[in-house]
């Protein structure tokens, strides 16, 4: 991801979430699944795994759009990052504490 | 029967699943891993939940509940009873879903309360502290037992093992996620569990759909099978196959006030561990949100839960036969016969991946949940006092290996249920019914006492289990049958006697016990809580999409018009 500027920014300022804002998480998992799933059904497209499907590539149509929502998640995340106040930041054992 | 049922039920996951699996699970105990090391403060800040967007509250509230039991309960119960099991989530979620963010909100987030047994205490002082503690504890070992089950039965279905085997391979699955930090990126987790469970069910409805001749293909083999002579499994209304009832007035009624309100409202107002979440949002408006931001995705939620339920009822020969001969069938493992049915490898790996995230992360949270009130709440409450906090640290490192070695064994009393939504909607009518009662009275009513606090709260328990003795089947082989109510319509009558029992004590022992004085209520009592606490200073600088209020008047048609569509 392009908005590295978490590493080099000290604490106390304002800054984008860069690889650990969620979206970055789930556009890369979501990404590495869909690619899995291309190659899947174009390599291990046997009569059998179709017949499963009813006659549908699952593997094939599934992993084109698991790729698709991860490039349109990762571009929302360039477009629009988020921006971090540490200043906000409640550490997240005393969350879970609270939690109770 | 429930062996034998697991015995021919085996997925043939390949290396390429096993790896999807792995990946995931790396992602989750990277990050959770990270977030305990403190890397980053991006990540602090993600995982404290101040200022997330609201998308991400509203997901991470619908994926905490999107858990194991929900996806192979509700397709369970769509295998068993068709649309009908529709009401889970159009009447029995949504609008309490709703009036939480509009009404109960702003009142949370007012007072100082910050958890169900911290509320008691201050309410109704140590008595119903300590009974809705003890109750909190039995009910998350109970539900972690189910939770145990279903991913010792995945693992069963993937490995052959025998089932006391699987379940001790689960447990020590679990105890490994809880101590890799697992539960310390809980946001993370859910968000990605949707996305993935979303990926996974996905595909597998449409396929399944393509299967069956799409919807009107499904329907006409409902109308079809011989099964529908129990119940008109095409149509959700009036629901009698769901609640066993034979007058289809009381089978409305069973479904609007048992499940729609006792059970839901009570689940969805005092489920506090969704409801802190929402409250760490950084004002009224962005807390009131969350849970109406979470009811869109939860309204469609069945299109992809139930309908491949349904699907697998008319698809998987097992389920359809048994249906068709009125044998006993398991209809627990619908989803999974499906899955092994439909999916091609890698597919697998994926649905893998969303369900074994599922029953892990929702039995660590119910495992996490016990651990907290058994320490805190009951343990340095009443047992042993001030003591440093290494002390309860360590009390909760053993509770949680209790819990889990407790939920092997309640993991075995879920298994003895066909179609665990019984199980666990009867579970709910215990506990969460008469809490649900106890907590709105105490909130609304000043004079409400604190005796009629715990009284109220033990007897609307008894009550609801006295029900489920003289039901059917509510309690499987303890219950006696003297009453004609089976199915899920026990737990929505044992649910609305303990709501009526709970009220009716409390009410009573009220007149003749002395209420706390008005000034110590601030914040506890409605009427004695200012009504500035109750408001966003700032919502009118809200786009209309951001206005809690407006939003849920959006849901409320939409859902109202699903309800008309699959009448």
């Amino acid at each position: 991801m392009s908005n590295s500027s978490t590493q080099q920014s000290g604490t106390g300022t304002k800054h984008t979430a860069g690889a650990y804002d969620v979206r970055t998480v789930i556009s890369a998992l979501i990404g590495v699944f869909g690619i899995v799933l291309v190659v899947m059904g174009l390599i291990n497209n046997s009569g059998e795994e179709i017949e499963k499907a009813g006659g549908v590539n699952a593997n094939l149509w599934t992993g084109i759009g698991m790729v698709v929502f991860a490039v349109l998640v990762a571009l929302w995340t360039w477009l629009r990052p988020v921006t971090v106040d540490p200043s906000t930041i409640e550490h997240a054992d005393d969350v879970t504490r609270a939690n109770h | 029967m429930v062996l034998a049922a697991d015995d021919t039920l085996r997925l043939d996951a390949q290396f390429v699943d096993y790896a999807l699996v792995a990946v995931y699970f790396a992602v989750v105990l990277l990050i959770g891993f990270a977030a305990r090391r403190r890397v980053s403060d991006s990540l602090d800040f993600f995982l404290s939940g101040r200022s997330l967007p609201a998308w991400v509250t509203g997901l991470a509230f619908v994926s905490a509940n999107l858990g194991a039991v929900e996806i192979i309960g509700m397709a369970a119960n769509g295998a068993q009873y068709g649309l009908p099991t529709m009401h889970y989530y159009w009447i029995g979620a949504v609008p309490a879903m709703l009036f939480l963010g509009v009404v109960m909100m702003p009142f949370y987030y007012g007072s100082k309360a910050r958890s169900v047994p911290e509320f008691m205490r201050r309410r109704f002082g140590t008595g119903a502290h300590l009974v809705n503690a003890i109750s909190f504890a039995v009910a998350q070992v109970l539900i972690a037992g189910v939770n145990l089950y279903l991913l010792a039965s995945v693992v069963n279905s993937l490995l052959g093992w025998p089932l006391w085997l699987a379940l001790i391979l689960a447990a020590i699955i679990v105890l490994s996620y809880i101590t890799l930090g697992g539960l310390s990126a809980a946001i993370y987790n859910e968000v990605l569990q949707f996305f993935v469970i979303v990926a996974a069910l996905l595909p597998l409805t449409l396929v399944g759909l393509h299967k069956v001749g799409g919807w009107d293909g499904l329907k006409d083999k409902l109308v079809a099978s011989p099964a529908s002579s129990v119940g008109e499994q095409a149509s959700s209304w009036p629901g009698t196959n769901l609640t066993g009832f034979d007058s289809p007035f009381w089978s409305v009624v069973g479904i609007v006030l048992g499940l729609g309100f006792v059970l839901s409202f009570g689940y969805w107002t005092t489920n506090f561990v969704e409801v802190q979440r929402a409250m760490a949002s950084k004002n009224i408006s962005a807390a009131r949100s969350a849970p109406i931001i979470a009811s869109f995705p939860k309204m469609f939620i069945p299109f992809i839960v139930v309908v491949p339920g349904m699907i697998a009822g008319v698809l998987v020969g097992s389920i359809s036969e048994g249906k068709a001969s009125g044998a006993s069938v398991d209809y627990n493992n619908a989803i999974l016969e499906l899955i092994r049915d439909t999916l091609p490898n890698g597919l697998l790996g994926v649905a893998l991946a969303g369900l074994l995230a599922a029953f892990m992360a929702g039995m660590a949270a119910n495992i996490s949940a016990f651990n907290t009130v058994f320490s805190y709440d009951i343990w340095q409450q009443y047992v042993k006092k001030d003591r440093p906090d290494g002390y309860y640290l360590n009390v909760g490192r053993w509770a949680t290996v209790g819990a889990t070695v407790v939920a092997i064994f309640t993991a075995l009393l879920a298994s003895g249920y066909n179609n665990l939504m019984d199980y666990l909607q009867t579970l709910f009518g215990f506990f969460n019914a008469p809490l649900f009662a106890t907590f709105i009275l105490g909130m609304f009513w000043k004079r409400m006492t604190a005796t009629a606090g715990w009284a109220g709260l033990v007897s609307g328990t008894l009550g609801a289990v006295l029900v489920a003795i003289l039901s059917e089947d509510a309690l499987g082989s303890l219950s006696t049958g003297a009453l004609p109510l089976s199915g899920q319509g026990a737990s929505f009558v044992a649910a609305g006697a303990a709501f009526v029992v709970d009220i009716v004590v409390s009410v009573a022992v009220t007149m003749v016990t002395q209420p706390k004085p008005v000034e110590q209520l601030v914040g506890l009592v409605y009427s004695e809580t200012p009504k500035a606490d109750l408001r966003d200073p700032d919502a009118h600088k809200l786009h209309w999409y951001q206005s809690p209020t407006k939003l849920a008047g959006i849901s409320l048609v939409l859902v109202i018009v699903l309800n008309i569509l699959f009448r």
